[in-house]
């Protein structure tokens, strides 16, 4: 029979809110097919309780492969034996690094078109369209598949993760591992660089880029932030050069956060840092750059230099509060 | 060891990127430029050449793209590249991340690199995926997204971040690897070094030359094609303050804020 796979990824026993948006758009769309969702998980020793738990997100099967976790080439060779030994017709992923490098080696193992960023799927005449934001999302095109598989990665939040309450069969597969695909190995998984910092209870949060110049920069966002009673958060790129802790990283290998109010200071506005805090109901974006795509989703902007901006916006926020 | 480094030709970060309406491909006219995430790739390969844990006897800058791409690869050959390889040919143009992948792996196959390497993403296309694509083709271990590389007993130790932190993998050889921005900061070249990538080799391959077969790439052998381009649903657009009079700016966005009740 044909229909949907979805990859579900999983860690320390939960399955990922995007793997699991995923399996409730595959059964949306193969209930508009007229065929089924299946899931697959991947790891090692993945109990029949956290392998059910898909069912009640709309899976009517889910595939268990024992195998190495956090790592995607022992994924595409799961998926493409269940693909192949089932006829599936689509294969789904939820946003996320993995599902990108699953997906993308899939489209070579099985000569597969493949769509990524996707933002919408659509069923039309018995197959499925994806639509895809393009060129800094100023446009969204419609992608048509000409091939028999179809691999779709979706944008991160882009799927909804509904509980239907629906129940799911497990399958247990063996799967031969191609040589290469056991030719890395995880030394040390989500290590956790930095402190502790809590920013998805936060009501108003102040988020810093590259456009900083320094760690140091960070000091004075933590002034403001204390000042409009909120948090400090940041892009991936000054957590990879240390600046932040990662535990305070907005986007896609980050946080997911809509405060009522994000102040960005010095932030150019990447896919990956947007997909992460577009929700937020206020938007206020501070960088010298009047061509920052930043400006392009941002209710308020303000063209100029945070170094000068910042310290006179916090001792004005402190005012207007005592005053 | 030999090192391949993929690079290519993108519109110039300040051209302004649309699509053909006719064609419903991206339009590739305009000034462009060697991809910055690929700098960074060649600046990791000159980093493992230079730092001695391994041998490094040769680095390769490979690209597909159209005959003006030349003037990337002579950049990533400026950058320090020991020649370079280009894969040009009518029968490309259009072709998908599958079969660009494809291509590239034919064209890697008859270089057998020990290590391939490349930027995570292109300026243009923001795929990230070409390396994976590429990986499977080649039967090669494959990590994208690497913020460092360290040598360890001849197999390579990356970090990346992922969905839950940081993870390091140990990589055996040959592999190909995707590196994020964050790994270096790419050296600017000499005017020697500019004068000099005109006197390196440059290889200029077609289609039959790499063994690549015609009805898998090209737009009309793509496995997914583009239609119906439309604006995103419209947000309004916001407002937009010119810092002139600082004072006068601070005092517009606490207007601003208190008006929406945000500074209760």
């Amino acid at each position: 029979m044909s229909g949907i796979l979805v990859y579900a990824l999983h860690y320390e026993g939960a399955f990922n809110k995007n793997s699991l948006g995923a399996v409730s758009e595959g059964a949306r769309l193969a209930g508009e097919l007229g065929t089924e969702c299946h899931a697959i998980v991947v790891g090692e020793g993945v109990g029949d309780n956290l392998a059910s738990q898909l069912g009640s997100y709309g899976a009517s099967k889910v595939f268990r492969v024992e195998g190495p976790e956090g790592l995607a080439q022992p994924v595409v060779d799961a998926m493409a034996k269940v693909a192949a030994d089932n006829d599936h017709d689509y294969l789904l992923f939820g946003g996320g690094l993995l599902g990108f490098e699953i997906g993308a080696g899939l489209a070579a193992r099985l000569d597969a078109g493949v769509v990524m960023e996707v933002t919408e799927v659509e069923a039309r005449d018995g197959k499925l369209v994806a639509k895809r934001p393009i060129l800094k999302d100023s446009q969204v095109s419609d992608v048509h598949y000409r091939s028999k598989v179809g691999v779709i990665i979706g944008r991160l939040n882009a799927f909804e993760a509904r509980e239907t309450g629906g129940s799911a069969t497990v399958e247990d597969v063996d799967v031969d591992f191609q040589p290469h695909s056991l030719r890395a190995s995880m030394v040390n998984r989500g290590e956790q660089r930095g402190g502790d910092v809590n920013i998805e209870d936060a009501d108003v949060l102040v988020a810093g880029g590259r456009g900083l110049g320094k760690a140091e920069g960070f000091e004075q966002l933590e002034e403001l932030a204390n000042a409009l009673g909120g948090a400090v958060a940041a892009t991936r790129a000054v957590v990879d050069a240390g600046w932040f802790p990662y535990a305070g990283q907005i986007g896609q290998t980050g946080k997911t956060v809509a405060p009522k109010l994000y102040l960005a200071a010095g932030i150019s506005g990447a896919i990956q840092h947007k997909v992460g805090m577009q929700s937020s109901e206020n938007i206020v974006a501070i960088n010298k750059d009047s061509n920052a795509p930043i400006f392009e989703f941002s209710d308020l902007g303000v063209v100029g230099d945070l170094n000068k901006i910042v310290p006179k916006l916090t001792e004005a926020v402190r005012a207007k509060k005592n005053g | 060891m030999k090192i391949c480094v993929l690079v290519k030709e993108v519109p110039d970060a300040a051209v302004e990127k649309r699509i053909n309406p006719s064609t419903g491909r991206l339009d590739r006219s305009g000034e462009k430029n060697l991809n910055p995430f690929d700098t960074h790739a060649i600046e990791a390969a000159m980093q493992l050449k230079e730092g001695g844990a391994i041998e490094v006897d040769e680095v390769v800058a490979v690209t597909m793209g159209a005959a003006s791409a030349e003037r990337a690869l002579r950049k990533a050959v400026s950058l320090g590249a020991d020649r370079a390889v280009q894969l040009t040919d009518d029968a490309l143009a259009g072709s998908d991340v599958n079969g660009t992948g494809y291509a590239l792996g034919k064209v890697l196959e008859a270089e057998s690199p020990d290590l391939v390497l490349l930027g995570q993403q292109s300026d243009d296309g923001e795929c990230y995926t070409i390396g994976a694509v590429v990986a499977d083709h080649l039967q090669m271990p494959s990590l994208t997204q690497v913020i460092k590389i360290d040598v360890e007993d001849g197999k390579l130790r990356c970090e990346r971040q992922a969905e839950y932190g940081y993870d390091t993998v140990l990589v055996e050889l040959p592999a190909v690897i995707s590196v994020g921005d964050a790994i270096n900061e790419p050296r600017y070249p000499s005017l020697k070094a500019i004068m000099g990538a005109k006197k390196k080799p440059l290889d200029n391959k077609a289609i039959s030359d790499a063994g690549i077969e015609p009805d898998r790439v090209g737009y009309d052998n793509a496995r997914a094609h583009c239609s119906d381009f439309a604006a995103p649903p419209a947000k309004e657009a916001g407002r937009i303050i010119e810092d002139e009079d600082t004072a006068e700016t601070v005092e517009q966005i606490v207007a601003w804020l208190d008006e929406r009740k945000l500074l209760a």
